[in-house]
Formats: structure tokens, sequence, C-alpha cells
């Protein structure tokens, strides 16, 4: 689905944001992508939907070649690949239907019929009452929540999520995290780049992690023999489930790398 | 139906922008009207003097009236005439009364007397006017000629002056609209940079992002293009009364709807075409 082959990235100022990166990754997976700020995470999304070239190396996602992609393809590779922006990139004039609505307008997709799916994808996400506000009036979650309802709309093959729970109290951060799962067991392949350690250890997803642009580790491994040990998919809804019950307290012990 | 959705968001939101754009494109065509009637009607006016090759002699107020009929039958004999037609002073008064006839004032000042006798006469080729017109000034029992040739010739001189100040007028006010376009277009994409921004990463293609902008030009242009073709056209109609009098006997006048309803039609298209290339460049300027 995602394939890394040598990747570099050396940004403008000769400082290499990437180096060498190699790593694939398979439909329907759920990989963390961990490591510090200016690690290279949004580096590797900036890629991933062709925002940016890499320096050296190949990338493939979704059967397309990112380096040799026509100018021309890139919309179509953008409306395959979902995207919740670190930033979240809402539109401030536009109501959270029309900000649903707009992936929907690009692709084409008839008015009526995309009223529909957005209304859809918004009781999926909880935001049905909230369809006509400004984004504005909605809090980090909400909004969030919002970002991923975006991202969700043209059902893409791949959701990207740069850190979705970056500036969200624990309780809420789960409510992602949950909502980031639920869509991934329908099939979509997520990677999701984060540095709440929390929830990454608690999921027991494939984990790479950066430093500094360098690949230091890649459990892809390891994951696979936890999975032959146990029943994941149970042991992870019952985690989610303690740390939705039991966040309040641990709030304080909450750390972030 | 979208793009009017969304131009009318844009143009609430920057009224002074839009109420600049319409206005510069109205006055475009306001000039583009205005100078289409004077071109349109001076050229009516030289063909009609065109299509009567004429001279008028006037005779002296002693000319006797066996000399005036010896210079008719001169002239005809020439082969050159299409029609020669006496006019007597009685005659003459009669003219003028008809054509002064609201005017009691200038009936008074008026007697027979003042009025010359005249020969009108008509030639079948162009060409013959000129040595016919020498007789006549040569003939001493002739007080003036009157050569339409002359007339056509200085309406020509005009006609040619209003059409180069005309097309340079247009010339530049189209430049004018056109960069004020750009620059309001431009201020337009430079407020949604950010927005823009976020539609490529969602995965906009260039068009669905220009395709807005170059609606709205082409809607200002077009707003424009017919208020500037509305008031020329008021003007003229209004001024038709006026203007037919003045002309008086020139069949310019009134100028037929159709006239109008074409002119439109064609503004409505140029300015479209105007705005849409404006708004292009715009958004190849700012859009990269």
């Amino acid at each position: 689905m995602i394939k890394l082959d040598k990747v570099s990235k050396k940004f403008g100022t000769g400082v290499f944001g990437l180096s060498d990166i190699s790593f694939d990754i398979e439909k329907g997976e759920f990989v963390f992508l961990v490591g510090p700020t200016g690690s290279g995470k949004t580096t590797i999304f900036r890629l991933l939907i062709r925002e940016t070239l890499p320096s050296e190396g190949s990338i493939f996602v979704n059967g397309w070649d990112i380096v040799t992609l026509p100018k021309q393809k890139i919309p179509h590779l953008r409306k395959k690949v979902g995207v919740v922006f670190q930033d979240l990139k809402l539109l401030s004039d536009r109501t959270i239907l029309e900000n649903i609505l707009l992936p929907l307008d690009v692709a084409g997709v008839s008015l009526n019929e995309a009223k529909v799916k957005a209304e859809e994808v918004l009781t999926q996400v909880g935001l049905i009452s909230h369809k006509d506000k400004f984004p504005i009036q909605l809090s980090g979650g909400e909004l969030q929540r919002v970002a991923i309802a975006r991202a969700l709309i043209l059902s893409p093959d791949i959701i990207l999520a740069d850190e979705p729970t970056g500036n969200l109290d624990p309780a809420t951060s789960w409510e992602i995290v949950k909502l980031l799962s639920d869509i991934n067991e329908k099939g979509t392949t997520i990677l999701m780049a984060t540095h709440n350690l929390d929830i990454v250890k608690s999921l027991a997803k494939r984990i790479i992690e950066l430093e500094k642009g360098h690949l230091v580790n890649d459990n892809k491994n390891n994951k696979e023999e936890k999975e032959k040990k146990s029943h994941p998919k149970k042991e992870e809804e019952k985690e989610i489930k303690e740390k939705e019950t039991g966040e309040e307290k641990k709030e304080e012990k909450h750390e972030t790398l | 139906m979208k793009h009017f959705k969304t131009t009318w968001r844009n143009m609430r939101r920057s009224p002074y922008q839009a109420f600049a754009a319409i206005l510069i494109m109205m006055l475009t065509f306001l000039t583009v009207s205005f100078f289409v009637f004077l071109i349109g009607g001076s050229s009516e006016v030289i063909n009609y003097f065109e299509s009567k090759p004429q001279v008028t002699a006037f005779f002296k107020n002693d000319a006797k009236q066996s000399d005036i009929n010896t210079l008719e039958n001169n002239l005809q004999s020439t082969g050159k005439i299409a029609s020669i037609k006496f006019v007597s002073k009685d005659e003459a008064l009669k003219i003028y009364r008809e054509q002064n006839k609201n005017d009691p004032l200038l009936l008074d000042l008026v007697t027979a007397d003042i009025l010359p006798a005249s020969l009108e006469i008509s030639t079948t080729q162009i060409e013959d006017l000129a040595p016919i017109s020498n007789t006549l000034k040569n003939s001493p029992i002739v007080q003036e000629v009157v050569y339409q040739q002359d007339v056509v010739s200085a309406l020509t001189s005009w006609t040619s002056a209003i059409r180069k100040i005309g097309l340079a007028l247009i010339v530049v006010l189209s430049l004018v609209s056109v960069f004020i376009m750009v620059t309001i277009i431009g201020i337009k994409i430079s407020q949604k940079k950010e927005d823009i921004e976020i539609m490529r990463l969602i995965g906009a293609s260039n068009w669905y992002i220009r395709w807005p902008f170059i609606f709205e030009g082409m809607f200002y242009g077009v707003i424009g293009a017919l208020f500037g073709w509305a008031i020329a056209s008021g003007v003229l109609w209004y001024s038709t009364p006026f203007l037919e009098s003045f002309l008086r006997g020139i069949p310019v006048l009134p100028v037929s709807p159709l006239i109008f309803v074409e002119l439109l039609g064609t503004e409505l298209v140029l300015a479209a075409l105007l705005g849409a290339f404006s708004s292009y460049l715009a958004v190849l300027r700012y859009l990269k």
C-alpha cells in the first residue's frame, strides 16, 4: 500500500530532514509513526501526498510512483489518500457540513448525493448536531473529528493522521484513537503520527520510530509475533474501554515524548 | 448556479472591489457604445451624401431666366446629366417655409427676394461632378456652387478622426480595465491563499480552483457592459427627437431596435471575454 525505499529529503538549507528511510505498509494495517518533534514525521506525510518531492529514493502509494507521478495526476492521488492535518486545515468561513462537502465537490459528486454521504459521515463521528456551526464554535476534539470526517468522506484507501491527538486531553484523545481504529477495522490503512506514548503502548500496533530523520525502530516483526499469541482485536477494545473509563486518574501521569 | 452563489458571496464581502471592477467595465463599454453610434451614424450620413452625386448652383439675383435656360440646355447636351432641376425663388421659399414651419420668427424674416434661384444637378457618375461644377463656376450668372463632394470629403476626414480617437480611447480603457481586473482578482486570490492551499491538499485540480475566479471576472465584465450599453442606448434614445431635427432630411434616425440588440449581444460577448482574459492573467500570476 505504502512503500518507501531509501528515501532521503534534503532541505534547502542543506539539512537532512529524512535520511535513508525504508519501510512498507500493507493494506489494512494500523501503523504508528512516533518520534519527537522535528524527527521527520510530517515530512513523511508531505512526501506521501506529493506536497514535496524526496531528494533521493522512491515512494509508492496505492500503486502510484510518487516521484514520477505527473503533476496533473496529483489530485487523483490526493483523493485516494485522506489526510488529517496537524493543523487541521479546516476552512474557517464554511460550516462543518460545507467543510465536509468540499472533498466531494472537488471529486465532482452531485450536491444531493454529497449531502447524504456527508451526513452519514458526520453521524459516524458523532457531529451531526453541529453540522451548521462554524469551526470557531467547536471544541478542539470536535474539530479533530471534523478533520477526520473530511479525510474519511471520499472513502480513501489510506488515511494519514498527523498528530490527531496533539493538543487534546487524554479522554478526547482516546475517542479519536477509537474512531481511527474503527475506521481501520473497516479495511482502511492508517498511518498515524503521534508522540503520545500512552496511546502507542496500549494499542498493540506496529510502531515506526523516527529520530532526527533516521528510522531507529520498526517493530513490524514483533507485532506479528504478538498477533500470533493473542486475539489482538479483543484485547485492544478492552484496553480502549479501560482507558476511556480510567482516563481521569491517568491524566496526570500522561506522558508525552 | 454554484458559481453564481460564490460570486454573489464574494461581491457581498468585498463590495468596493466589485464596484470598481463593474464601474471600469461600464466605462469601457459606455465608450464603445458611444463611438459605435457616432461612427455608425456618421458613415450613414456620408453614405447619404455619396448616394446623391449632386451639385447645386445658386444664381445671382440679376440672372435672366433666358441665360439660365441656355446654361441648362448646354449642360443637358453634355450627356453626363442624370437629372437637372430648376428651383425658382418662389419654390425655394416654399421649401424654406416647409423646413421651418415650426418657427414663425424665421418665416417672417425671409421673403422670396432673399432666396436665390438654383439649379440642382445630379450626374450618373460621381467623377462627372467635378467638370460640371467647374463649368458652373465659370458661368457669369452663377453666384455660388455647392459641390457635395466637398461635404463628403469634410465629413470623411471628420469620421476618420472620430474613428481614430474612439479606437485609441477604447484600447486605453480596455487596457485599464484589464489591469484593474487583474489587480482585483489578484487581491481576491491572495485573500484566499490559505483556502486554495487547503483545496489543493484535498485534491482539487487547477481548474477547480481557477474556474470560480474566471467566472467572477466574466460576471463583472458582463454586468459592466450591460450598464454601459444601457446608458449609451438610453442617451441616444432620449436625444433622438433633437438629433432628428438637427440632421434634417438625412435618414439616419431613429436607429432600429435590432441594432441596439445586436450591439448588446456583441458587447456582452466581448465583456465576458475581456473579464475571463483578465481573470486568467490574474490566476496565472497569483496561482502558481
